[in-house]
């Protein structure tokens, strides 16, 4: 009896020291996988409640990415059978919690409210100053969507592009457009159109004129590949408004010139 | 033949303390028992799961199937493992006591450190086979969903963007990091199954020891957050009183930390993860392994049978 009392005692006082030995490591650790993006979520009472008991458990237990998934696809069905935009936004909140890496919880998030639930509001408000003020909250709703998305997903060119088309679209800021379409730019794996975007919505922006233009010239000149109807068009309107002489100013194939001053 | 024989002497002196020979008896045997006891059929209902999830998942139709098949496949891996390690590990000692198997092994020159690593290196195999067959399985569903997903990008998006969008699928699928995962995840319930085997090694019923496992495996999960808020309250946001600093404390001290294990939830979203983070957290598993093993030997050495 003695013995197994002593056997349990250093039993005891191993898993003690352990304890205290492991603590600098896995402090270390969490830090390190925080750093990489990795495990960046909390737990938090909001989460409680809109996971409900079992999900909130079931994240506990380490089912944090199924949990996700599964509200995901709650969300995807209060839109397709109920249309409820309320209760979509509570299921897309959890899901970028518990999944803050996920692009496309972002992505449809912020399309779903930008998008579809502004356009849900334009057809369904007979008032035109309450549809005009609740579409312009879905606009922010999805803008701040994508800038916690570009936060948590600093790598993807996709959410800056996202970004850019809803400031392009919806907000009618060329200009913030534009500085989405450049960050877009900047991304690895990017596909080029984001740099032509990123110079022709500079364009429209007040100010940037002169910038807008050696973009466009810039890309003009690599190759003829970027010689697209929009770029040429704006090379000819920044030409005009810069006043650079006739002799200076670019070729532009025939079809694409645009009427004289 | 005495005992103070020449040959009695020489065979005592050959009796080595310590042999990997009869762990590796016991650990055959241990997996033999549960091969027998049809653990292997749990395979069938991880193969239900994942059929039933994609028939789901194809009724339903949005972007991001093939990520969620992933997250869902891997998820189940890692509940189905889990429970096989702390159900199959938990009923270890109480059986060979039932049976008397225990006193037939223990009467024989084995020692008791010898038969616990014996059972906890058979659980493991065990797990690993496992994880192995349900990986094949995992990775047919997944072949499978990947083919669908690039059908249906080919058929939907524009031209411009279909190669990047086809080489971004195939590139985020079979990844090496999604295989460490799976590694990560077999390590997880070998932890899980040791940690086990030291509850049982002081407990006296099964049932006490599953209870006990399973609570401190789900405490495990929020040994970040007890950790964060004993060490930074102030950043944690928290005014925690003396009682429940102590309680913070022992949670942080006595219980794994089993967040470091769950990666996996990330490699899902084509999170690369540096095969250093893979070698610390394999590091602290068998830190773990190797202290527990240790630990259930110092509860079990002079247990009273």
């Amino acid at each position: 009896m003695a013995g197994a009392l002593k056997g349990r005692v250093i039993g005891v006082a191993v898993l003690l020291v352990w304890g205290i030995l492991k603590l600098p490591i896995e402090t270390e650790l969490t830090a390190q996988l925080q750093h990489e993006r990795l495990g960046k979520y909390k737990i938090t009472a909001s989460l409680r409640q809109q996971a409900g008991q079992a999900g909130f458990i079931a994240v506990l237990g380490g089912l944090r990415a199924p949990v996700a998934d599964l509200l995901f696809i709650r969300a995807h069905i209060a839109w397709q059978q109920h249309v409820e935009y309320g209760r979509m936004k509570l299921y897309f909140d959890i899901c970028t919690a518990l999944q803050p890496r996920r692009e496309m919880f972002w992505d449809m998030a912020a399309w779903h409210m930008a998008y579809n639930g502004a356009a849900y509001i334009e057809q369904t408000e007979k008032d035109k100053y309450i549809r005009d003020r609740q579409m312009k909250e879905y606009y922010k709703v999805g803008e701040d969507y994508l800038l916690r998305a570009v936060e948590n997903c600093p790598d993807s060119w996709s959410l800056y592009d996202r970004l850019g088309s809803l400031y392009r679209e919806k907000f009618h800021d060329p200009c913030k457009a534009a500085a989405a379409f450049a960050r877009a730019a900047e991304r690895p794996n990017r596909l080029d159109y984001t740099r032509r975007l990123a110079a022709i919505y500079l364009a429209d922006c007040p100010g940037h004129e002169k910038e807008a233009y050696d973009k466009l010239l810039a890309l003009y000149k690599e190759s003829e590949k970027e010689w697209v109807p929009s770029l040429l068009e704006k090379i000819q309107i920044l030409e005009r408004k810069l006043g650079i002489p006739k002799e200076e100013r670019v070729y532009i194939p025939e079809k694409h010139r645009l009427l004289p001053d | 033949m005495t005992a103070n024989s020449p040959s009695a002497a020489a065979h005592a002196s050959a009796h080595k303390l310590f042999s990997l020979g009869r762990a590796a008896a016991i650990a055959g045997n241990t997996l033999r028992d549960l091969v027998r006891q049809k653990v292997f059929y749990f395979m069938l209902v991880f193969a239900l799961v994942l059929i039933g999830m994609s028939l789901v998942l194809a009724a339903l139709s949005f972007q991001g199937q093939l990520q969620m098949v992933m997250n869902m496949s891997l998820g189940a891996m890692s509940v189905f493992t889990m429970l096989l390690a702390v159900l199959a590990s938990a009923m270890m000692l109480p059986k060979d006591i039932e049976d008397r198997t225990l006193y037939t092994i223990l009467a024989k020159p084995v020692s008791r450190f010898e038969y616990l690593l014996g059972k906890l290196a058979g659980v493991a195999l065990m797990l690993l086979i496992a994880t192995l067959l349900m990986t094949v399985f995992f990775c047919i569903v997944l072949w499978f969903w990947q083919g669908r997903e690039i059908a249906s990008i080919r058929g939907s998006v524009q031209s411009e963007l279909v190669d990047a969008e086809v080489a971004k699928v195939m590139a985020g699928t079979f990844t090496p990091t999604l295989f460490g995962g799976i590694g990560v995840i077999f390590l997880r319930a070998v932890v899980c199954s040791a940690l086990t085997l030291m509850v049982s090694s002081f407990a006296t019923s099964w049932l006490f020891t599953v209870i006990i496992s399973l609570m401190l495996i789900l405490i495990g999960h929020i040994v970040p957050i007890a950790r964060s808020a004993w060490m930074d309250p102030i950043q944690a946001g928290v005014d925690v009183p003396w009682y429940l600093s102590l309680f913070l404390r022992l949670i942080t001290v006595f219980a794994p930390d089993m967040q470091l294990f769950n990666i996996v939830d990330d490699i899902a979203v084509g999170t690369h993860v540096a095969s250093g983070i893979f070698g610390q957290v394999t590091a602290l598993g068998c830190g773990y392994i190797t202290i527990y093993v240790l630990v259930a030997y110092l509860f079990f050495a002079w247990r009273e049978l």
